[in-house]
């Protein structure tokens, strides 16, 4: 039970990091301000979401888990409010550069 | 080399990469992101050096209030921007200017490497008389207890810097109001963060005050949450800071410092002695004093940060 | 285990600072502005797995307090970029 504990741990964690990567990627390769925007997103979301869900069953107890979901909620929060203010100041600059 | 120590060099090149391109940054703007992602990357450092006490503080501090301040300062110098990169200092000043940093660098480096290993520690003493205090955080303990005066004056100097503010606004504005305007149509999604956030910073700040006096957390960490929370909602101009003439706000401004020096002076009188608690009353005295310090943390945080006055009272 | 969350924390960590040490000397404030956004969520991850991997009393208090804090640069710096008075946003 623990092997499979494990693994789905370590399957999880390594999904985020390739998440994160691909968010570093895309920010530095992607042509646009609006698409980096897109890419950014994506590794705010899914990168932590994951890397918290593989964490889980490695946390001390409910209180620690429950500690981890909510630091994935705020920073869903964060992510989501930040995005529409990039997007809002990009938008005030005019189109797409 | 095991993947910890790795890690730890990482960090610290990292640590290191960010401060020299915040000091080489040309443009104001760009040397504050990479300020803020330093204080990031320090609270990391902290965590790893087991000062989680410190990582809160930067935490709370470095992502909040500073980020803020600095970016306001930004702002305003925006205008004069231009013109001061465009100065440049003679090669003498330059040169002189190099090697007064160079020294104290080295200096500075030398005490480090020079420390007696193992370095002289008051831990072994501290850690003793916890149970005489009733607190389980060492943290708590020599702020609160062991060298209580340094702290009361600490935040006799935060109030101090407020008055010192303060005293820049003009005549006409005393009393007034400072920082963003009330906006007509506040930005959707700004303020829908600047509602949903505060109940739950509220929160945390309660989490981590109360936690302090057993595990990492204190007055500190939860009045700077807290401060960061009042700073949202005047950002996303859902409401407007109040007049600096408001009897409200000048007590919670002193409240702590108050506190402090009643419980200090009591001291006298009880056990005999300035700031010395009476015996078994130590933990619940500790909690008066920081409850009274978060409140006036997180009032004088945001007063700092958005400045004298700028505006008459009405 | 241990070893895999620090390595996995070391590659997050080192990613998104490459990703803001490359942005931070331009083109321009947004996407700085975005790089460090980033850098603050893979810290945060990495501070998660740090503390997972050496169980560090306090640590997940850090990064609630730095979720909490998430959005507060990115906040004021697009603050800062709108003009001051009589802001629209449609």
């Amino acid at each position: 039970m623990n092997v499979a504990i494990d693994i789905f741990t370590i399957v999880a964690i390594s999904a985020g990091a390739v998440f994160f990567m691909a968010g570093t990627v895309g920010l530095l390769r992607f042509p646009d301000s609006f698409t980096r925007l897109h890419a950014l997103t994506k590794a705010d979301n899914l990168g932590l979401g994951l890397i918290v869900l593989g964490l889980l069953p490695q946390a001390s107890g409910l209180l620690g888990a429950l500690k981890l979901v909510a630091v994935w909620v705020l920073v869903q929060l964060a992510g989501a409010t930040v995005a529409q203010l990039i997007a809002h100041a990009l938008r005030r600059k005019g189109p797409p550069t | 080399m095991s993947v910890i120590q790795a890690l730890d060099i990482g960090l610290a090149l990292l640590v290191l990469a960010v401060a020299g391109w915040t000091i080489a940054a040309r443009e104001a703007f760009a040397s504050v992101v990479g300020y803020v992602a330093y204080g990031l990357l320090l609270s990391l450092v902290w965590v790893r050096l087991f000062a989680v006490d410190v990582a809160l503080t930067e935490a709370a501090i470095g992502s909040g209030v500073t980020g803020v301040l600095l970016i306001s300062a930004v702002v305003r110098l925006r205008k004069t921007e231009a013109p001061a990169a465009a100065e440049r200092p003679g090669v003498v000043l330059r040169a002189l200017a190099a090697a007064l940093c160079t020294v104290v660098a080295a200096a500075l480096a030398a005490v480090v490497l020079l420390m007696p290993d193992p370095g002289a520690t008051l831990a072994p003493e501290a850690g003793q008389h916890l149970g005489e205090l009733g607190v389980g955080n060492p943290i708590t303990a020599v702020l609160i207890a062991y060298r209580s005066f340094d702290t009361m004056l600490e935040k006799v100097v935060l109030i101090l810097a407020v008055i010192g503010v303060w005293s820049l606004a003009s005549d006409g504005n005393w009393g007034g109001v400072a920082g963003p305007r009330r906006g007509a149509r506040p930005e959707g999604a700004l303020a829908f963060l600047a509602q949903l956030l505060p109940p739950l910073g509220i929160v945390v700040a309660i989490h981590i005050v109360w936690v302090g006096a057993n595990e990492p957390g204190g007055a500190f960490q939860g009045g700077a949450i807290l401060a960061a929370m009042a700073l949202i909602v005047l950002m996303a101009r859902l409401t407007e800071a109040p007049e600096i003439r408001r009897r409200w706000l000048r007590l919670a401004l002193i409240a702590g410092p108050a506190v402090f020096l009643v419980v200090g002076i009591a001291g006298f009188a009880i056990p005999g002695s300035f700031l010395a608690y009476p015996a078994g009353w130590a933990k619940p005295l500790i909690l008066l004093i920081e409850a009274f310090m978060t409140l006036s943390i997180a009032a004088t945080l945001p007063m700092l940060v958005i400045g004298p006055p700028d505006r008459p009272p009405s | 285990m241990t070893e895999f969350l620090l390595a996995a924390a070391g590659f997050v960590l080192l990613t998104v600072a490459v990703g803001l040490l490359r942005v931070l000397g331009g083109p321009g404030n947004v996407d700085r502005t975005m790089a460090a956004q980033l850098l603050g969520t893979g810290g945060i991850a990495a501070l998660l797995l740090v503390a997972a991997a050496t169980g560090v009393r306090g640590a997940e208090d850090v990064a609630l307090g730095l979720a909490l804090l998430a959005a507060f640069a990115a906040v004021a710096l697009t603050n800062s970029a709108a003009p001051p008075e009589g802001r629209d946003p449609e």
